[in-house]
This record gives C-alpha cells, structure tokens and sequence, in this order.
C-alpha cells in the first residue's frame, strides 16, 4: 500500500501519527471518498461519546418508570413535553433508552471485537505458519462455520451461555461471546492467508538461518506484518456485531430491560405498537441502530476501498505532479483516471 | 451477513476449488464429486457444533420444564427421552438419526422437526425467492450505473443507498414499510401471508397444496387470490430482499469497475465500439460470474435474515417456528431446525458453485 503522496513529496518527514491506520488514510482520500470517510468519522465519534457519557446525557435510568416525584410515566405517551421522544408500552423514556442503548451496543462490540480479534489472530498465526494437518482441519472447520448464517448460530451460542435469560453483565457477554463465536472465523482466515504469504519472505528466511525461535519468528516477524488488514476487518465486524446484537435482542435473547437498554429487544416490544400506529417506539431505536452501524461502515468501505487500488480515487496527475511524471509516459498512462 | 468481507475476502465457496492444482484433468464431472464429498465433513462439523453448545447448557427437558414438574417427573421424562445417557453415546445416535433424515422432535407440542420443513419450509422459500427478486432487480442494474458514473454524484447516493440497505436491520425496514404502507397509506396488509378467505379458498386444494402460496394461488385459478398473495408478499419481500439488493449492487460496483478497466475494454473503446455495447457486453458480462458465488452466501444471509423478517410479518414460516420454540423454551425443536438449515445451506452452496462452475470453467481448477 505504497501512498501517492509519499512518492509526491518524498523529502517530507512522516511522523508516526501521519502513519496511524486511519489518519494515514485520512490524508490519502480525495474528493468523495474523503468526504465519505470523514461523515462516518463524524457519526462513529457522536456514537462513541453519546455511549461513553450517557448517564450526563440521558434525562432518565433505562428502566425509570417514575420521574423524581414519583409519578408515573405513563405507557405510549406521545414525543413532547417532559418526554421529548415519547415513553414505550412498558412505561419506559425512549429518549433515555435510545442514549443507554448506545452504552450497551458499545460494550458488545469491544468485548466480542477484542475476544475475536485475540482468538481470531492466534488461531490464523499458527495455523498458516506451522500448517500440515492442523492448518487443514481449522480451515474446514472455520469454512463450515463462514457458510452458516451468522444469527442462528449466535441465537445457539447465546443459549449455550445463557441458557436464554441474561442479567445486565452477563447478557452483554453472552451476546459478546456468541457475536465472537460467529466472527473468529474471519480474522482467522484473513491472517492465516497473510501469515502463508508472508511466510515465504525473505525477511523470514533470515531470522530462520539466523536462529531466531519459531514463536520469536512468528510475533516478531509475521504477525507485525499480518495487521494490515485489521482495522478494515475491524470496522466492518463492529457494524455487524450491532446488527447481529440487535437480532438476537429482537428474537428475545438480548438483555432483559431492567438489565440495560437495548435497541434490538425495544424493536420486538414494537411490533404490535406499529400496528396501532404508534411510531415513536419503534422508529427511534431503530434509526440509532441504523446511523451507528451507517458511521461505522462508512469508515469501513473507505478503508477498504483505499486499500484496493482498482478502486482508490486517485489525485488528478495535474493536482500533485510526480516528480518521474514528466519523463515517464508508462506512469500516466497506468492511471485509470488520466 | 458477510457482505463487505465476503468482497475482501474472497468468495469462500470456491474455496477448496482453487487449492487443487492446476491442470488436474478430470473437468466439470471431477469438481462436481469432489465438492459433493465437501459437503459432508462441513454438515459434519456444524451438527458436532451445535450438538455442543446445544448440549453444554445440560439437558433440553430440564431448561423446557424445569420449574414446572416435580424433580421425580423431570427425572422420568429425561429418562424416558434417554437424556441421562453418556453424552457420547447421545452424540453417536444423534448423528446416525440425522442421517436417517431425522431431526428429533419438539417437546413442547410433540411435532417431529422434519414435518415441520414440509408444513413451513414452503413458505420460507417463497420469501426467499420474493427477496431474490428484488435484490436483482434493484442491485444489479443499480449496481452497473453506480460504476458507469463512478465518482460521480449519482454514484455517491447508490452507494450511501448501497450501506443503508446493509445499515438497516431487516425488521426495522420491516417495520418501516408496515408503518408507511400498511398503518397510514393503508394500501398493503399488516401481516400475514393472505387473507383469510384465500387461505379457506386454498385448503380447498387438499392434497394438491404446495405450501408456497403463488403455486396455490395459480392452481386455484382465481386471480383474487393471486392479487391477494401477491399484496401480502411486497413489504415482507421488499424488507428482506433490499438488504440483498446492498450487497449485489456494490458485489456489481466493484466488479464492473475492475472490468471497465481491464485492456480487453479499451480495446475495444479504440475499436469505436458503442459505449452501450461496452458496458453491456465487455464488462458486464464477466462480472457477473462472482455474483453467482455470493448468492451462494447470500442463502445463509438470507436465512437468517428471513426469521427476522418471518417474526416481524407473521409470515408463517421455518423461521417463525423457530422464534415460537426460542420463547416456549423448546431447545429440541430449536436444534432440530438450526440443523436442518445447516444441511440446506450447505446443499444449496454446493449447487451453486456446481452452477458457477458450469458457466465459468475457471472455477474448475
């Protein structure tokens, strides 16, 4: 992934923070792409801090059912008044809900991301540098599990944790656990494949003849050089944990809602509300599922459309002029966009 | 629900294919038994798995009925169903009866799962089939603009369009379109898949019944009836197969654009042949071939997107059972049909690589 504007300005110094994964893209977009990459910045930053300082910002507890003086919310109340967004058939804030549902959605993806990441990556790692018979029995195994429609195998993952019924804590880490069961296979194939190309480079070699152990090779050679891929892989398993939380939340096998708000099961509560024209209930958490999982995919498809050089946009060769461009006629023509 | 990945990754059905050497004789007939015999150890493993975690929890009739009988009838009925048996030997035995084409039985209303396929499998395949079609109808042409003009605005609104339909959980769109279509426009029905009159119409039918309403519909000859399935089919259709309908146009996008830049093209440009006829024939051809692989993914996708969908319509069908048995608790019956649409999914991806391999010889090698 050699950048154009390196290759540009090759006197300028690069700081580490210019190399971070997604500054560095940042700086590398143009045009709609860039503009594309900086909504779903914007939208993924709103999220973050809405979940992180929800108990400031939400007017009530997720299951408040009584304000201050002790009366009661009241089921169904139309958006307005001490009620910006109106209360659910349970009685519940759905403004306060919409906010804490944030903090749960956030603290799903950070277990099952990180829980999945770890065994993703160790898996991958020694399954495509050891190889032999292990490698072929992971790689069957993680294909059977890739073909499997995702939601069912978390609704089973998800009885097998918690038999179905969830406290606050435990609900987020069964739904997190059943999210990781379903995406281990993804960061394994990816870094297997990188892991058995790389596997082959030169710089291996060496430390091979030079005696380095096999867990030294396998850490401090490949595994440096196999992340690459990972904050794509990243961002677009973060949007599908929400979905597939909110699936699981919808069936009924989310978190209970005394436990935690969250936007999935509001959605199942919904259901009969749509029908009698209530549309407060329903709309509103599901337009929070849909921006957050929008603002993280848009980071998602940037980075992995500047990583794919069919499909990277590049600077007009008017714009930033090569410094070889004058002399070389094969460089102009190679760019699809001159 | 791999959409994004599934492009990064590369298709996974073809998978095993590509590994073999190059050159290896044999051809189509070869591929064909070779990805046949795949089929196995992948259910193999999906079963063993499921059995696991199904099983991890202790035994199905204590989480469906402990609490309700006394710990003497529990004890009697798991010793009765042969739960308190090695689970070793549970295992073996449960996987000569999958062979057998059994699947166990609900607890809760005793009904075998594999009669359950032939009750309800009907009408999830026709939701399957409503949201095939308007996933090609709106993602492939849709799909081939947004590369045609790519960088362009309109490119930039399909693809937006292109995440939102990926954003959008099935039941909120669901939801949305009830709200919009049924509950102020009042134009659609709510739920269900007819009225009640073409249902008492169609049982009429008896043993002719398919189960998939359309064939019902036609069979009956009214066009009523046709009109009436057919109105109760565009909401649920349209909320699951737009999410589809994300995924083809940007498995199109991308692919056109690879194509559009490909020599072949530009030869063809110098050659003065018409833009049309370039987009139409020299690159849009060939990128449809990978599509026919996604399909492939997009059976599991749209599985489990169809017991979201099946939940939200009340459309009665696999998966609506199945959200039924996870609330009644019956984790025999939930297993059962978690099973048996593992063996669909992987019979429905080994057919549709034999299909790619027939149009793409690639494939084969």
């Amino acid at each position: 992934m050699s950048t154009t504007t390196e290759t540009a300005e090759p006197r300028r110094r690069v700081t580490l923070w210019q190399r971070l994964p997604v500054v560095h893209q940042l700086r590398q977009s143009v045009g709609l792409q860039r503009g594309m990459l900086i909504a779903g910045l914007i939208i993924t930053g709103i999220f973050l801090l809405t979940a992180i300082f929800a108990p400031l910002i939400a007017p009530y507890g997720f299951s408040q059912l009584r304000d201050a003086d002790g009366v009661s919310f009241g089921a169904q109340v139309p958006p307005g008044g001490a009620h910006l967004l109106g209360t659910t058939v349970g009685g519940y804030d759905v403004l306060s809900r919409v906010i804490w549902g944030s903090q749960t959605a956030l603290g799903v993806i950070v277990v099952a991301v990180v829980l999945s990441i770890f065994a993703g990556v160790i898996l991958g790692l020694i399954s495509g540098y050891i190889g032999g018979w292990l490698d072929r029995v992971l790689v069957v195994i993680a294909d059977a599990v890739f073909a499997f429609p995702t939601l069912l195998l978390a609704i089973v993952a998800a009885i097998a944790i918690s038999g179905g019924q969830s406290s606050l804590f435990g609900g987020i880490l069964a739904a997190a656990i059943s999210i990781t069961v379903v995406y281990i296979p993804q960061y394994f194939r990816v870094i297997r494949a990188e892991t058995v190309r790389i596997k082959s480079e030169a710089y291996v070699e060496s430390a091979k003849v030079v005696g380095s152990s096999t867990g030294r090779i396998m850490f401090r050679h490949v595994l440096r050089n196999a992340t690459r891929t990972l904050p794509l892989l990243f961002t677009l398993n973060s949007s599908e944990a929400i979905l597939t939380l909110a699936g699981l939340g919808f069936l009924g096998f989310g978190i209970q809602p005394t436990a935690a708000a969250e936007w999935g099961y509001d959605l199942n509560r919904s259901i009969s509300d749509v029908t009698s024209g209530i549309w407060w209930t329903s709309v509103f958490p599901g337009l929070a599922i849909v921006l957050v999982v929008l603002g993280i995919t848009l980071v998602g498809e940037s980075l992995n459309d500047l990583a794919d050089p069919r499909l990277r946009t590049r600077r007009k060769a008017s714009a930033v002029p090569a410094p070889t461009a004058e002399t070389s006629a094969v460089l102009e023509g190679t760019d699809p966009n001159s | 629900m791999t959409t994004t990945a599934t492009t990064a990754l590369g298709p996974t059905g073809s998978a095993p294919a590509a590994r073999r050497p190059r050159g290896g004789g044999g051809g189509l007939l070869r591929f064909i038994i070779v990805r046949f015999l795949l089929i196995f150890p992948t259910i193999f493993i999906l079963v063993t798995m499921v059995f696991v975690l199904m099983r991890s929890i202790g035994d199905p009739i204590t989480a469906s009925l402990g609490g309700r009988l006394t710990a003497d009838q529990l004890a009697e009925r798991i010793h009765s169903a042969g739960y308190d048996r090695p689970i070793i030997v549970q295992y073996v035995e449960y996987i000569g009866q999958i062979f057998t084409g059994n699947f166990g039985t609900a607890i809760s209303d005793g009904r075998p799962v594999l009669q359950l396929l032939v009750t309800y499998g009907g009408a999830t395949l026709e939701l399957a089939f409503y949201a095939l079609i308007v996933a090609f109808i709106v993602g492939i042409p849709l799909g081939m603009l947004a590369a045609y003009l790519r960088d362009k605005w309109p490119d930039a609104v399909l693809r937006v369009f292109a995440i939102l339909c990926y954003a959008t959980p099935v039941f909120f769109a669901g939801l949305l379109l009830k709200l919009v279509f049924s509950v102020w426009l009042k134009v659609l029905p709510v739920a269900g898949r007819a009225s009640t009159r073409t249902e008492l119409n169609m049982s009429k039918l008896g043993d002719r019944r398919t189960g998939i309403y359309l064939i019902d519909a036609i069979q009956l000859g009214s066009p009523a009836a046709i009109g009436d399935v057919l109105q109760h089919a565009v909401l649920p259709g349209l909320a699951l197969g737009l999410l589809t309908a994300g995924v083809f146009l940007r498995l199109v996008r991308t692919n056109v654009i690879g194509t559009l830049s490909m020599d072949y093209v530009d030869a063809a440009r110098s050659r003065g042949v018409s833009e049309y006829r370039l987009v139409r024939r020299h690159a849009y051809k060939p990128a449809l071939v990978p599509i026919i692989t996604v399909i492939g993914l997009q059976i599991a996708m749209l599985l489990g997107g169809a017991v979201l969908t099946e939940t939200t319509f009340e459309w009665k069908g696999l998966g609506f059972k199945l959200a039924e048995y996870l609330t009644a608790r019956d984790f025999v019956a939930v297993q059962g049909i978690v099973t048996l649409l593992a063996v669909i999914v992987a019979l429905s991806n080994f057919i549709v690589d034999v299909i790619a391999a027939l149009i793409d010889p690639r494939v084969r090698y």
